[in-house]
């Protein structure tokens, strides 16, 4: 298949007005006659069944949480990136565009980001529109903070719950829709497959996890916004229930998946304390302004951190980058912990930590200053581990908290299935290969607000003489007995293991080889790793219960199940990429100060992977990428 | 319109102000019986000419209206709510909070409140009944004698005693009824927290304490 | 390593239309720093294994925001730590051999689902009465076309940090749902965006409040206690002015 990303004609920052004046439009009639399925209600997904309801789509929406306003987006903490330049230090449209191709190292396609820096300024009048209690200066206009070593001040924030009040302004939005009766909120709904008929997206089938009771549901278009595929790692920042179910279901109808190795690291997390452990909590990237990391010099140094002396201490960030010191970058911080740890110098029960010191600072700044700046964080770390971290050095690790991979989608956000779309984090299109901090909210939100709204009318336009399909369409019904007969085939397995235990264990060969540095040796084993393990889950699960009732297991054993192909298909891709950039590293491509080496000569392209069947190796096809606007550069942080 | 009034935060508001009516009229009440506490034939000349003015001027039957009207609207209220609140939730905890999240007080309004109505009831049998119906003697000036039956009545330890509890009891009902309605009413603002949060306490503790203080006086100084 | 020996006393339903009951199961071994819902998986983990059925509960993001947890342990929302969500909660709070009962949100309006999952649906329908500033996509003047001073903002979002974990209606006595109405009206309410649908709104959200069978309002303060975001009940002070001011308009 070829791929046409249709990025319009013209100069970059004329393509989206273009774009705009010239793209068809759906009169409000036949609007009226239009139906639009919203998989996901988190910032994208939220955003955007409230704005298309608001345009007069008639609007069906699903999320499996109890609530629309329970989407993950809501734990982002730091902020929102726009390009206002309200605090006049010269930013602009261009600056954050450019900011973000460099932050995505060039893995990313101009036009899209150029769009995204385009619409930032309107997502934010948008949101104080709805009440989103951003932070304030004392004159009453909008603060803003510096964000990810960029050079500006271009993040808004609303204290450390950003995502939280966005979230909740699209769940006002979306709320106001669903009382006018625009909307139909499908809460506790998962989406378990796409339903193609005559090649395109005309519907899903879902199960009402209450219920148990499959539903088809048509839609002339549908929309999916559901999110990140870390918890294939098992341990992750995401929420518990966040899966790649809804976009691997579109793979799997031909829809392609770009990228899936590209997968940010965040490095400084709360440590796993235990083989219990469900999930990771993020701590904020800003500590590291004034905490010092460091490990003992001596491997199995069992005394208290206190009790080791500054010359048994191993300040591994500032040795081996002075520059940079403790500010080095994400993935670079991420990987020096890694190395550390690997070397048996980790600390703590598990030896998977390293120490973040902020004793230095309590006595150069005082415990006052100390606390006005990082109070809350330390409140919530003792809240977790029990450790006053006035007294006692942070014990922290790397977790994994976005992908930047996944659907592959052309500059309408339309997937390779025509009628399917793919907003927010569970498409690929905006930050390459590593995501600059307080940028995914805003990709959401864009995404949802301000651009699909424009792209669907395209299509649809061409679609307004189809009446609607009736769910009783052969197509409809065999998609749901497909449905139905896999969970079927869980509930009667009647094997002795549980669901969790075999993702704890895909998730532990994802992490260790698909993880913060990859290569080849380890990438090859890993997919026979996860081929054994997939049929051992599939000969071996057990779910217990029934499916016409509630049962998390079930919904869990379905999710688990695709984790196990997509686990596969990142392994491929990271093999394939045969170059470190951004969060990919390979560790046969490094300058010998161990930085990311690109090839850009050879791998300038997002890959874009084509399902082919369950026991056919995927194909993979290429979107070269062209920079008619910026010079690709390496990073360096020396 | 109609739906506020049909509202439980209004009639949640009439319950409070209905109440805080009363706390008005347990003031007026309470200054009337501080004459009980002077002594001898002028005291008992004073309160029985009192207890005639009260019991036959004009204004002070409207207020009397008003009074019963409020204790009815209070309890009436009340009653609507507590019924209204106990069909939301069918099944109790099994494990009890205990005053863990909140005061004792608070949680049992209802308790209390209907201790309060029983003294009531008997306060108003021993002299408000006897007033109007009973077989009253009259004092040296012709006047109803009121003032001798509550000296008599007060002479029984036990029915000081009953006194005094419920007075404790008004005590604890007022501690938190008379913060709640200002927070119902919706002006118990931070600016005037401290001053309505002290005030309420000041009322709930000199109040029913200075209630209490005539009978165990009347009987201490019949000893 | 400390190790915690537990019994857990839960509450098993397994339909909303099952009586329901409560049953007693052991867990040994749990290590201090595992969180309650860790806690919880362990015990599922031994229950899949004995081919009994799990315990069903709320959970998502597992760190105190989503507000999707929700369960009542001895009695207390979220457990006896003060602004923390069941997930927050660690089992270094417990002693070995404690029993701890489980219980879910009880009140009409949040019927039971399965064993400790509730339906909180009726604080959506709450939300959708106008629990919103009526402002389509892309009319929006410039976000600083408004000042708004930084300590209404803060006052504000004080209230929006509301999570809608409905905590507040399961501690209290009257399964009242004032303190979750009150902290989105008062947001609404204190900026200026909110102003012109203000009396409107807190008309339809506390008549919709009353309509899905919450109790009222008797300020015994435990919904503030309990809440993990510690939302105060100043902003239940301002939802009744705003109520009477607004009504008293006409």
């Amino acid at each position: 298949m070829t791929l046409d990303n249709k990025v319009p004609e013209g100069p970059l920052d004329q393509k989206w007005t273009n774009y705009k004046s010239k793209v068809p439009l759906v009169s409000p009639a036949n609007k009226r006659r239009l139906e639009i399925i919203v998989v996901g209600t988190g910032l994208a997904g939220g955003s955007a069944a409230a704005s298309l309801a608001e345009m007069g789509y008639r609007v069906k929406t699903f999320c499996f949480q109890d609530s629309p306003r329970r989407a993950h987006s809501i734990a982002a903490q730091g902020g929102i990136n726009a390009a206002k330049n309200y605090q006049n230090d010269g930013d602009s449209v261009f600056r954050l565009f450019y900011d973000t191709i460099k932050g995505g190292d060039y893995r990313s396609r101009e036009a899209n980001v150029y769009r995204l820096a385009e619409v930032s300024a309107n997502i934010i009048d948008q949101c104080v529109a709805q009440g989103v209690p951003f932070a304030r200066e004392y004159g009453g206009t909008l603060d803003n903070r510096s964000f990810g070593g960029v050079q500006v001040s271009r993040t808004f924030y609303a204290r450390g719950q950003t995502g939280q009040q966005l979230l909740l302004g699209a769940y006002s939005a979306l709320s106001r829709q669903i009382a006018k009766g625009n909307v139909a909120m499908y809460n506790r709904h998962e989406m378990l497959d796409i339903v193609k008929i005559d090649g395109k997206a005309r519907g899903v089938i879902v199960r009402d996890l209450v219920t148990g009771e499959y539903q088809r549901h048509f839609g002339h278009a549908v929309v999916l916004a559901t999110g990140g595929y870390g918890n294939v790692y098992y341990l992750s920042t995401n929420a518990m229930g966040s899966n790649v179910t809804a976009a691997w279901k579109a793979y799997k109808q031909g829809a392609m998946f770009a990228n899936p190795c590209f997968t940010q690291i965040h490095p400084t997390c709360i440590p796993v304390s235990g083989e219990y452990q469900s999930k990771l909590t993020l701590m904020s990237e800003s500590l590291r302004n004034d905490g010092r990391i460091w490990v003992p010099k001596n491997k199995d140094d069992n005394r208290s951190p206190v009790d080791i002396p500054e010359g048994e201490r191993d300040y591994y960030l500032e040795r081996r980058y002075p520059a940079f010191g403790n500010l080095v970058p994400r993935d670079v911080a991420s990987r020096a912990a890694k190395e550390r740890c690997d070397g048996g110098y980790g600390v703590g029960e598990t030896g998977l930590a390293v120490y973040l010191d902020f004793k230095d600072a309590i006595d150069r700044l005082g415990k006052d200053v100390v606390s006005a700046r990082y109070g809350n964080l330390f409140e919530m770390y003792e809240k977790i581990t029990g450790d006053n971290p006035y007294l006692m050095p942070m014990k922290i690790f790397p977790a994994v908290h976005y992908t930047m991979g996944g659907l592959w989608v052309d500059y309408d956000l339309m997937t390779t299935v025509p009628g399917l779309y793919a907003i927010g984090e569970c498409n690929f299109s905006d930050h390459g290969a590593n995501r600059l901090g307080a940028s995914a909210l805003m990709q959401g939100l864009a995404d949802g607000y301000f651009v699909l709204p424009y792209t669907i009318g395209k299509y649809l336009s061409e679609d307004i003489r189809t009446p609607s399909i009736k769910t009783d369409h052969d197509d409809f019904l065999k998609a749901e007995k497909n449905a139905r007969e896999r969970n079927q085939k869980l509930l009667k397995n009647n094997g002795s293991r549980s669901v969790e235990s075999f993702h704890r264990e895909l998730g532990k060969i994802v992490w260790d080889h698909c993880g913060m540095s990859r290569n080849t040796k380890n990438l090859t084993q890993a997919i026979e790793d996860i081929k054994s393990l997939r049929n051992d889950f599939w000969d071996n699960v057990k779910v217990p219960g029934r499916d016409d009732v509630l049962n998390p297991e079930l919904a869990k054993a379905g999710r688990v199940a695709d984790f196990f192909e997509l686990g596969e298909l990142m392994m491929r891709d990271a093999l394939g990429r045969d170059e470190s950039c951004g969060g990919h590293f390979r560790e046969e491509h490094q300058t010998q100060q161990g930085e990311a080496l690109r090839d850009d000569e050879n791998f300038t392209f997002s890959s874009a992977w084509e399902f082919k069947g369950d026991n056919t190796p995927p194909l993979l096809n290429k979107e070269e990428l062209t920079f008619d606007t910026v010079r690709l550069t390496q990073r360096s942080y020396k | 319109m109609n739906s506020y009034f049909n509202s439980t935060l209004f009639r949640k508001t009439l319950a409070g102000a209905s109440g805080l009516f009363l706390v008005v009229f347990l003031i007026g009440h309470l200054v009337g019986n501080l004459q009980l506490f002077i002594p001898g034939d002028a005291g008992q000349k004073q309160f029985n000419e009192y207890a005639l003015f009260m019991t036959t001027n004009p204004a002070v039957k409207l207020l009397s209206i008003i009074t019963y009207t409020c204790i009815i609207l209070h309890i009436l209220t009340t009653i609507i709510l507590v019924r209204q609140s106990s069909k939301a939730r069918d099944v109790q905890y099994l494990h009890k909070s205990g005053n863990a999240n909140s005061t004792w007080a608070s949680k049992n309004m209802a308790i209390l409140g209907t201790l309060v109505l029983v003294f009531i009831v008997i306060h108003l049998r021993s002299f408000w009944y006897e007033m109007h119906f009973g077989a009253i003697g009259l004092d040296s000036w012709g006047n109803k004698d009121l003032h001798t039956v509550t000296v008599t009545a007060f002479k029984e330890l036990w029915y000081v005693l009953f006194y005094v509890c419920s007075m404790g009891v008004l005590g604890v009902h007022l501690k938190h009824g008379v913060e709640s309605v200002f927070q119902t009413l919706g002006v118990k603002t931070r600016r005037y927290f401290s001053l309505i949060h002290n005030t309420a306490f000041g009322f709930a503790l000199i109040i029913p304490t200075a209630f209490a203080c005539i009978p165990i006086y009347i009987y201490v100084t019949q000893l | 390593m400390d190790t915690l020996k537990l019994e857990l006393k839960i509450w098993r339903q397994d339909s909303p239309k099952d009586k329901g009951e409560f049953k007693t199961y052991k867990v040994d071994g749990l290590n201090t720093h595992m969180s309650f819902l860790e806690m919880l998986d362990v015990l599922n983990e031994q229950l899949i294994e004995s081919d009994s059925e799990p315990v069903a509960f709320d959970h998502d993001c597992r760190e105190g925001i989503c507000g999707m947890c929700s369960m009542v342990i001895n009695g207390r929302p979220h457990g006896p730590l003060k602004g923390t969500t069941t997930c927050q909660l660690h089992m270094r709070h417990f002693n070995d051999g404690d029993t701890i009962t489980i219980e879910p949100w009880r009140a009409n309006s949040f019927p039971v689902i399965k064993d400790l999952v509730v339906d909180r649906s009726s604080f959506d329908r709450i939300i959708q009465a106008g629990g919103y500033i009526s402002v389509n996509t892309g009319s929006a003047p410039d976000g600083n076309a408004m000042p708004i001073g930084k300590e209404v903002a803060e006052e504000a979002f004080d209230a929006a940090a509301c999570i809608g974990c409905g905590a507040c209606v399961a501690a209290c006595k009257n399964a009242s749902a004032s303190l979750f109405v009150a902290a989105k009206v008062s947001q609404l309410a204190l900026l200026p965006q909110g102003q012109a649908e203000r009396d409107d709104r807190v008309v339809n959200m506390v008549s919709k409040m009353d309509q899905e069978g919450f109790g009222h309002c008797t300020n015994t303060g435990a919904c503030e206690a309990e809440c993990p975001k510690e939302i105060s009940v100043e902003y239940i002070r301002k939802l009744n002015w705003e109520y009477h001011r607004s009504n008293i308009k006409g």
